[in-house]
């Protein structure tokens, strides 16, 4: 039985950041893929509460919430050190973390709805791609976490990858690469490191999904 | 030993900002409180030292600004090392007690909220959310606590601040909804942790009075239907 296992859905931000966390630290896992229309009774056992993925099952013990489980990866296998060890600095990473949270959710956002509160959701997602620009990227550094990625660079894997998906798949742009340089370097760099292009999904396969959620979502608006 | 150097930017009423008093009295760190009038002006240094969020409570330690509650009371803990420890020791424990706090903040206080700002269908539905809430509340508190007085044991701990801080408003929302949300009947053990939690040394000097959170608690509800009918006026379907 493996020590490690990893409940997930292959086209969730969430799930991947898990992965890169653990793929980084060299972890191996057992992934299971879940389908979240039909729950399997191993999610429902080990996250009763939220019945949500990821979930990060270490020697039979479930841990949930992505961010919560790359702080318990990162504490549990000390080899490349994905957080700062200076206390401010972690509060700084943390605060990120949070941020990357509610943009990750916005950009969800964006092909969930329509018309007024779409545009409204686009906005929204504008106005934090502005604010990382402005206050959570630095001229120079190439990561958040320096010259190395730490878990604020996993955590916006949504940014790196799945606004490009979101963007083709609605239409709306949100995210002008010129208006926001240090952001598109950011992604640029992000996307290059050889572990993080392994754990990211295909994005053939996510232009098919998320085309068939659109239109999902235009047909329930519709009727 | 207390240190100089510590602000703390907040407001009386803020559940958050308790959270903040609450860790440094328990390190027996000494600082500036600094009530800010939200409703009237941001402070200056308010919009300096969280520009991206313009929010209390701000934990300001020499010239470093620390934001959002929970990140606070973690920067606390690991700056002033002096026992009691407010986080676990043991990784697992750790995550339990974020998972604890996360799902305080995400899913509990917004149902809180909702119930104190909704109109009626909405409001029921959110009360539903918080006595489902305290059951599960009741249950992690009887895990984490082990038969201690609290969520951390011996000690307040980090699910003890996150949760504790809500106790004064889940009162006001008892009071608004005629509910009762913690009681001995069903919740026995979160009503006699709430009880050992507010008179704690380290929490009574920031416990709000109730009576004027209520009111507090109406002044808030009528800005934001005001704000909600305005905003259905400007709306078209």
């Amino acid at each position: 039985m493996a020590a490690v296992k990893l409940l997930g859905v292959w086209v969730s931000p969430y799930n991947c950041r898990v992965i890169c966390a653990l793929k980084l630290k060299g972890i191996a896992y057992e992934y299971i893929e879940e389908d979240l229309l039909n729950k399997s009774p191993l999610l429902l056992q080990y996250n009763p509460v939220h019945k949500k993925i990821p979930v990060l099952v270490h020697d039979g013990r479930p841990i949930c919430e992505s961010a919560v489980i790359l702080r318990y990866v990162d504490e549990t296998w000390p080899q490349n050190p994905l957080s700062p060890t200076d206390p401010y600095e972690r509060a700084v990473a943390l605060f990120w973390i949070k941020f990357a949270d509610d943009t990750t959710s916005s950009i969800a956002m964006i092909y969930l709805t329509t018309g007024e509160e779409q545009e409204k959701a686009a906005k929204e997602c504008l106005e934090m791609l502005e604010t990382i620009e402005e206050h959570g990227l630095i001229e120079g550094k190439k990561f958040f976490g320096g010259d190395e990625i730490n878990m604020v660079d996993i955590a916006f894997c949504s940014v790196a990858h799945w606004l490009g998906v979101i963007e083709e798949v609605t239409g709306l742009k949100p995210f002008e690469p010129h208006k926001l340089p240090k952001l598109k370097s950011w992604i640029l760099n992000f996307k290059s490191v050889p572990v993080i292009k392994e754990s990211l999904p295909d994005i053939e396969t996510m232009l098919a999904f998320f085309k068939g959620r659109r239109e999902m979502v235009l047909a329930s608006k519709s009727s | 030993m207390a240190d100089s150097n510590v602000k703390v930017l907040g407001t009386w009423a803020s559940p958050f900002v308790m959270r903040v008093r609450i860790a440094l009295h328990l390190k027996s760190v000494g600082y500036e409180y600094v009530e800010e009038n939200l409703l009237e002006a941001k402070s200056e240094l308010l919009l300096k030292s969280n520009p991206v969020h313009k929010k209390v409570p701000v934990l300001i330690h020499g010239d470093k600004p620390v934001c959002e509650s929970l990140i606070i009371v973690q920067y606390i803990d690991e700056v002033w090392t002096s026992a009691p420890s407010i986080l676990p020791s043991d990784p697992y424990d750790r995550a339990e007690s974020r998972f604890w706090a996360a799902y305080v903040n995400d899913k509990f206080f917004p149902a809180l909220r909702r119930v104190l700002i909704s109109t009626e269908e909405a409001r029921k539905v959110a009360m539903a959310e918080i006595l489902e809430g305290v059951v599960l509340l009741e249950e992690a508190f009887k895990k984490l606590s082990k038969g201690k007085a609290f969520f951390g044991g011996d000690n307040l701990g980090y699910v003890d601040l996150a949760v504790g801080s809500l106790l004064a408003w889940i009162k006001v929302i008892e009071k608004f909804t005629e509910t009762e949300a913690l009681s001995e009947a069903k919740t026995p053990s979160l009503a006699a942790w709430a009880d050992c939690f507010s008179s704690h040394a380290a929490v009574k000097d920031v416990f709000p009075d109730v009576d004027k959170l209520v009111d507090f608690g109406m002044k808030l509800r009528a800005k934001f239907s005001k704000a909600a009918t305005a905003a259905a006026a400007t709306t078209t379907n």
